[in-house]
Parts: structure tokens; sequence; C-alpha cells
């Protein structure tokens, strides 16, 4: 049962790093800002479910394992709560979201400063 | 595989040289802070390692995060129009070569002395002394007991920085959108027990595994940090409470002080502490630095002398 679960960890870290690939990919090419947080916030954080999850199955102990889980318990908190605050100053500083399909992508998109 | 780890080592270096880089010459500030940022988490897998836990845990912690957030707060009061750092003028560029030969060269040399350094280092006798020193982790007795001087000087240095800040004027009020917003005051009183418990751990894992007074102190001013940006520190701004407040902030130093000069009294030699109480008097000293570095991270998002 045991080495099932530490077999598992490898492929569970694996599928993260793919993950967290792909939010990158979207960080850079979604079109604005609260496209971009889509990709920060959730890809990214199923990515880090998924490391922390595959660490957590090759801990050395029940302890070790739900510090793992905590981490990305915190995380989620914070990631969650960051992405309400910058979307929300982002919104109050007159920042619009993008409308459009992106086929044609018109300029470049503002840096929000908090 | 040594060559895989060989190949990462050498792409974090890289990327470190490219983040400072980046971190020193975007002429977009906003660009420019998150490459610092950048730069403290890769510096932090770099101590990692180099099997150097404990300054890890203290760059990720005050490096990247409190003094990271400390310039994006700052950045976000400066008017709108400054986001671009001017350019160079020509009559800069002679400096600034000087300064990059300059740079090149104590790198250089540095690299040089670091590789003629007596190979086995200093380990050894830092084992030797272990059993004297009242802890059983070597950082911590080398921080707070061989080289507890060294310390006592960076906590003088911070001190002197809260005070250069708040020799800046007034205290400002914290940005107007984060506390009108639900979120930010509810996850600083959501996690404050957290705040408080995870530095209680650290502290008491000093003395025996990575831990101690400075990471414990981060983390701690971490969650004050929170509350100070969020405006739920009111005590900190009335005139009445300021002569507690800057007894606290001083208090690390003054304890420090204190068992310094105990050691003249009792062993004759400055900051001699007797083998004895040793493990009791470090651990006073860690909870009295933690909680004292903690309250100067807090000092420093005020931006200036409160209460006035």
């Amino acid at each position: 049962m045991t080495e099932w679960i530490a077999g598992l960890g490898p492929w569970l870290i694996a599928a993260g790093t793919l993950f967290f690939f792909a939010g990158s990919l979207g960080l850079i090419r979604f079109p604005d800002l609260y496209a971009r947080l889509h990709a920060l916030t959730k890809v990214d954080n199923l990515g880090l479910g998924l490391i922390c999850l595959g660490l957590a199955c090759q801990a050395s102990g029940l302890a070790a394992a739900l510090k793992y889980l905590l981490v990305w318990g915190l995380v989620l908190i914070a990631s969650s709560i960051s992405a309400t605050l910058i979307a929300s100053t982002a919104m109050a500083c007159g920042l619009r979201p993008h409308q459009h399909r992106p086929a044609m992508r018109t300029g470049t998109t503002k840096e929000s400063h908090p | 595989m040594s060559h895989l780890v060989l190949g990462f080592d050498l792409v974090i270096v890289a990327g470190l040289a490219w983040l400072a880089w980046q971190a020193l010459f975007d002429r977009h500030r906003f660009s420019a802070v998150v490459h610092f940022m950048a730069f403290g988490l890769v510096m932090a897998l770099v101590w990692v390692r180099l099997d150097a836990l404990d300054i890890a845990l203290a760059e990720a912690a005050i490096g990247a995060g409190v003094t990271g957030a400390l310039l994006l707060a700052a950045l976000g009061r400066l008017p709108a129009t400054s986001g671009h750092a001017p350019g160079w003028r020509d009559s800069q560029w002679p400096l600034v070569l000087l300064a990059l030969v300059t740079t090149l060269a104590a790198t250089l040399t540095l690299a040089w002395v670091a590789w003629q350094l007596p190979r086995p280092g200093l380990a050894a006798p830092i084992g030797e002394a272990l059993p004297n020193s009242g802890v059983n982790h070597a950082v911590t007795a080398v921080l707070l007991n061989l080289r507890a001087w060294d310390t006592l000087l960076e906590m003088t240095v911070m001190l002197t920085a809260v005070c250069l800040v708040w020799s800046l004027g007034p205290a400002l009020m914290p940005y107007a959108p984060a506390t009108s917003l639900p979120g930010l005051p509810a996850l600083a009183r959501l996690l404050h027990p957290l705040f408080l418990l995870v530095p209680a751990y650290l502290l008491w894992r000093g003395s025996h595994a990575p831990g101690g007074a400075f990471p414990a102190g981060a983390v701690l001013g971490a969650g004050g940090v929170l509350l100070v940006l969020t405006d739920a520190v009111p005590w900190m701004h009335e005139p009445r409470r300021q002569p507690l407040l800057r007894l606290l902030l001083a208090a690390g130093v003054l304890l420090f002080l204190a068992v310094a000069l105990g050691g003249v009294l009792l062993a004759g030699t400055f900051l001699v502490i007797p083998a004895s109480v040793a493990g009791t008097v470090i651990l006073a000293v860690e909870v009295a630095a933690a909680l004292s570095i903690a309250l100067m991270l807090m000092a420093f998002y005020l931006y200036g002398e409160p209460g006035r």
C-alpha cells in the first residue's frame, strides 16, 4: 500500500509541473490582467496542489504530509484574497476587462499599480 | 546525475545574475521591484543548495517577502508619472562603467579568496565548542554565542534604519483601497493565530534545528505588516503609547547589551555567557530579538514617525 502511494508521487508532481507550465503560458499569452489572474490563481494553484500532494505521498510520515497540504491550503487562501485585491484595485483604477475574442490584439495591456 | 545537478546549479547562478541586472537596471520601477523579489526567492534556493537552511529561511522571509512588499507599498505611494526611472545622462556613463569594473574586480577577488580558504572550514572548532554554547544547533550557537557581537551589531543596524525611516516625517495612513475592501482585513484576522504559532515553533526549533530569532521575527513581522497595512494597530499611532513602542523596538538590543555587560561582571569579558546559564540566556535574548525584529519590520511600513 505504502509503495503504491510513494510510486504515485512522481506522477502527481509531473502533472503539477504541467499545470504550472500552462499557467505560465497563460500569464504571458492572455490578453489582459483579469484573464492573467485566472491563469495565476486557478491553474497554478491546481499545479501547486498536485505538487504538494505528490510530495505528501513521498513524505516520511503523516505529520510531514499534512504540513505539505497545509502549505497548499495557506497559498489557496492568500492567492484568492490577493487576486480579489488586484482585480478590484484594477477595476477602481479604471482598467476595463478585455471584451473581444483575441483574434486581433489591440496594443499592449497596461500594468496595474496597486 | 552529478551533471544534472551541476547544470541545475549553473542555471540558478545565471538566473540570479540576470535577475540582479534586471532589478538594478530595469527602467520600469514596478518591473525592477518584481525582479528584486524574484531575486530574493532564487537566492533562497541558492542557500538551500549550499545547505544553509537558516539563511534560506531568513532570505525568503525578509529579503523577498518583507523587503519586496515594502518596496511595492512605497511604489504605490509614488505619483503615477514616476513609474519609469530616468535614463542615464551622458555625464553619468563614466561612473556607471567605473562601478561595473569595480563590481567585477571585487567579485573576482572574492572568488579567489573563497578558493584560498582552508578546506574543512570552521565546522570542527564549532563542533568542539558546541557543548559549552548552551544550544545544540551550530548556526544558533554561532549567531547568539560564539559570534554574538555580529548579531548585536545587526540588530543595531536595523534599529538605526527604523530611526532613519521615522526621521523622514510623520507616519502615513494606509493606502485607502486596501482598507475599503473586506478581503485583506479578514485575511489578517483569520491568519493571525498562525502568524503567532509559526514564530513560536521556529523559536523553539532554533535550539536544535534551522529556525531561531530572525526567521521567527520575520514571520511575526509579516503578520504584523498585514495588520499595519489594514490599519488594525491603532495603538502604534497613539501619542501616550509612544514610550512603550520605543521600549519594545529597542528591547532586543537592550537585552543583548545587558547580557554582554553581564558577561563583563561575571566572567570579565564582554559578551561571554557562562555555560551553566547559556541555554536560558540565549532563549531570552532570542525571544526579545524576535519581538523587536517583528516590531521593527512593522515600524518600516509606517513610513514615518507615529504619534506626531
